[in-house]
């Protein structure tokens, strides 16, 4: 790794694929970063390029960090989880062991870790849950009782459940049809897991219709939320503002902040939720900056 | 080795012709992770407002066939904290500074620009780019570049407020009738430069959910999709500057570059500097990668200098 990538806490590396497997209805893919595997904590994510050097398909997808291995038998690797849902994604997951993916990370913020060893929720929606078993080893190493919730539309959506069960003191499967675990929404066994464990922080990732509803919860029992957001980015390292979203500062002040280099973790109680409705974000009009009347 | 030192009028010499392109580098330290931003040519900044902005509301942003289209709406710090942190910073790591600035009104821009040349880093400043074509404000595309009287307004006042040794530049929209018309009236209105091209307006209807796919409804199109169009507008103001139509000034070309040779393009096209901005996005080393490979193509087509290579294709 260069001294300026040590320095700078990020690195750029042509990674190579030597593992992928299918998980459910997503992608499972081991690549060899190990600039990247070096630097990164839980709840930090990658952005990699798609289709090559003279690609027509310019932006970069990004991912949660599903773990990583500093020192493993073919160098340090960084796993990630996928769904394929658009031309990106599906190049991504057709690539085949030996292929290269031209990898930036690692980016964003972590997910921050309480000093004392409190319990703790980690709650994740489809393969939102991909960073959580990192987080839950790091939370546990430190002494935290720490449980799980896994929800999905359906069995094939949830991602997980095993090492769920391998690395928490808890764990809890919600389903919308009810296929796995019990019928309904993460937000239903919540407040009661919260209140037995007495958890002080309840860790979400997933769309944001659940972590608002998470927040909520949390708010509602005593806990504090650290949320992973997943929004639309054209770059990942902070330079094309596409991934903004509005988020009150420590001056009590809501701003359209970058989701990539100020998140992808909020606290719950900071994101402005009542600004989000049906794929759009708009902005608040106490926000620094907003439009006056007439728009920008 | 290559001479790549270019001129940008007023005076003013890079010791190379490759820059960041407004909008696509924010001010400097997120890119400065990634390589070196004092071995630019210049950072172009992204272009700043008298006051804070918060732009406009998500989606923001819709993938092209190479390229993208973005609809952020100018956000921004405003002049006070752009010439408070982020010029200092870039003077701190030895940056020269091409600051792109904007305004609803051509006494804004006048007062962006007056509150430049007063700040305490303003000598790390080697020029300005007036950004009178972008199409995220809210008459769209009823910019500034679309009237030659209007952009000759804001050139002629920015003029005014900035040293003679600081080189003002014009970034002109493609999306005009005639861009030499526009072009002529800028450098008569005192622009020692022109910045061509902006982004072309554009839209991307979600068929998911059957709306605009942009929360602002239009945007900017950019990304290699667009460079044929860069190329011919570059060419033919150059082409006017040869015919006599208007004064020789130098052209900074910006639009699609993603490698050496598209670079190359643009310089046989007429431009003395060249801005990598969309192709950030791929690679966020690009802009020194581009120069290296331009470097490359060069010795390899035998120029001892850049500057000899600015507008070949002329003529041949």
């Amino acid at each position: 790794m260069s001294e300026r990538a040590v320095r700078a806490r990020v690195t750029q590396e042509v990674a190579e694929v030597i593992a992928t497997r299918r998980v459910g209805a997503y992608q499972h893919i081991t690549l060899v970063a190990p600039g990247v595997a070096e630097l990164a904590r839980p709840g930090q994510f990658v952005a990699l390029a798609v289709g090559g050097e003279t690609s027509g398909t310019l932006l970069r997808r990004s991912f949660s960090i599903h773990k990583v291995s500093p020192s493993g038998t073919y160098g340090g690797t960084v796993e990630i989880v996928v769904s394929a849902v658009g031309v990106g994604t599906r190049w991504i997951v057709e690539r085949e062991p030996h292929d290269t993916i031209d990898v930036v990370g690692p980016l964003g913020k972590a997910f921050p870790l309480p000093t004392e060893p409190v319990a703790c929720v980690l709650v994740g929606g489809g393969y939102g849950s991909a960073p959580l078993f990192w987080l839950a080893g790091e939370l546990r190493d430190r002494g935290c009782h720490v449980e799980m919730v896994l929800g999905a539309a359906s069995e094939d959506k949830l991602f997980g459940v095993v090492e769920a069960r391998r690395s928490c003191d808890g764990v809890t499967v919600t389903t919308d049809d009810g296929s796995a675990g019990q019928r309904g929404w993460v937000s239903d066994p919540l407040p009661e897991i919260i209140d037995r464990t007495g958890a002080g922080v309840v860790y979400g990732c997933g769309p944001m219709g659940m972590l608002e509803s998470i927040t909520r919860v949390a708010q509602a029992h005593g806990a504090v939320a650290q949320v992973a957001v997943e929004e639309s980015m054209a770059c990942g390292v902070g330079v094309c503002m596409t991934c903004v979203m509005p988020v009150v500062g420590s001056d009590g002040k809501t701003r359209m902040v970058r989701s990539c280099v100020e998140g992808p973790v909020f606290r719950g109680d900071r994101v402005r939720w009542d600004a989000f409705d049906g794929g759009h974000a708009r902005v608040p009009d106490d926000a620094v900056g907003a439009p006056k009347v007439g728009g920008h | 080795m290559v001479d790549l030192s270019t001129d940008l009028g007023a005076g003013r010499r890079l010791p190379n012709p490759l820059m960041t392109a407004s909008g696509c580098a924010a001010n400097g330290k997120e890119l400065h992770r990634f390589f070196d931003v004092a071995d630019l040519g210049a950072f172009v900044t992204k272009s700043v407002m008298a006051d804070p902005r918060s732009g406009r509301g998500t989606p923001r942003m819709a993938e092209t066939p190479s390229g993208m289209l973005n609809s952020i709406g100018l956000q921004g710090p405003g002049i006070d904290a752009f010439v408070d942190e982020d010029l200092p910073w870039l003077k701190s790591v030895g940056a020269r500074v091409l600051p792109s600035i904007a305004g609803s009104s051509s006494t804004e821009y006048a007062h962006v620009a007056a509150t430049l040349r007063a700040s305490r880093a303003f000598d790390a400043v080697v020029g300005v780019e007036v950004n009178i074509s972008c199409p995220n404000v809210a008459n769209r595309g009823l910019v500034f570049a679309c009237d030659p009287l209007a952009s000759a307004k804001v050139i002629a006042l920015v003029r005014e407020q900035l040293p003679r040794d600081i080189p003002v530049y014009a970034k002109l929209s493609p999306d005009v009738t005639d861009i030499t018309a526009i072009a002529a009236a800028c450098v008569e209105a005192g622009a020692d430069g022109l910045t061509m091209i902006n982004t072309l307006l554009g839209m991307v209807i979600d068929t998911d959910r059957m709306r605009p796919q942009l929360g602002g409804v239009t945007g900017g199109l950019s990304g290699p999709g667009i460079r044929p169009v860069a190329v011919r507008a570059v060419w033919q103001v150059r082409q006017a500057m040869f015919e006599g139509r208007m004064p020789t000034v130098p052209i900074i070309g910006v639009g699609g570059v993603r490698t050496g040779h598209d670079a190359l393009e643009l310089v046989a096209a007429g431009a003395s500097a060249i801005q990598v901005g969309t192709a950030v996005f791929n690679d966020p080393s690009a802009p020194v990668r581009v120069l290296r490979e331009l470097c490359e193509l060069l010795e390899a087509k035998g120029f001892e200098r850049f500057a000899d290579a600015v507008a070949v294709a002329h003529g041949r």
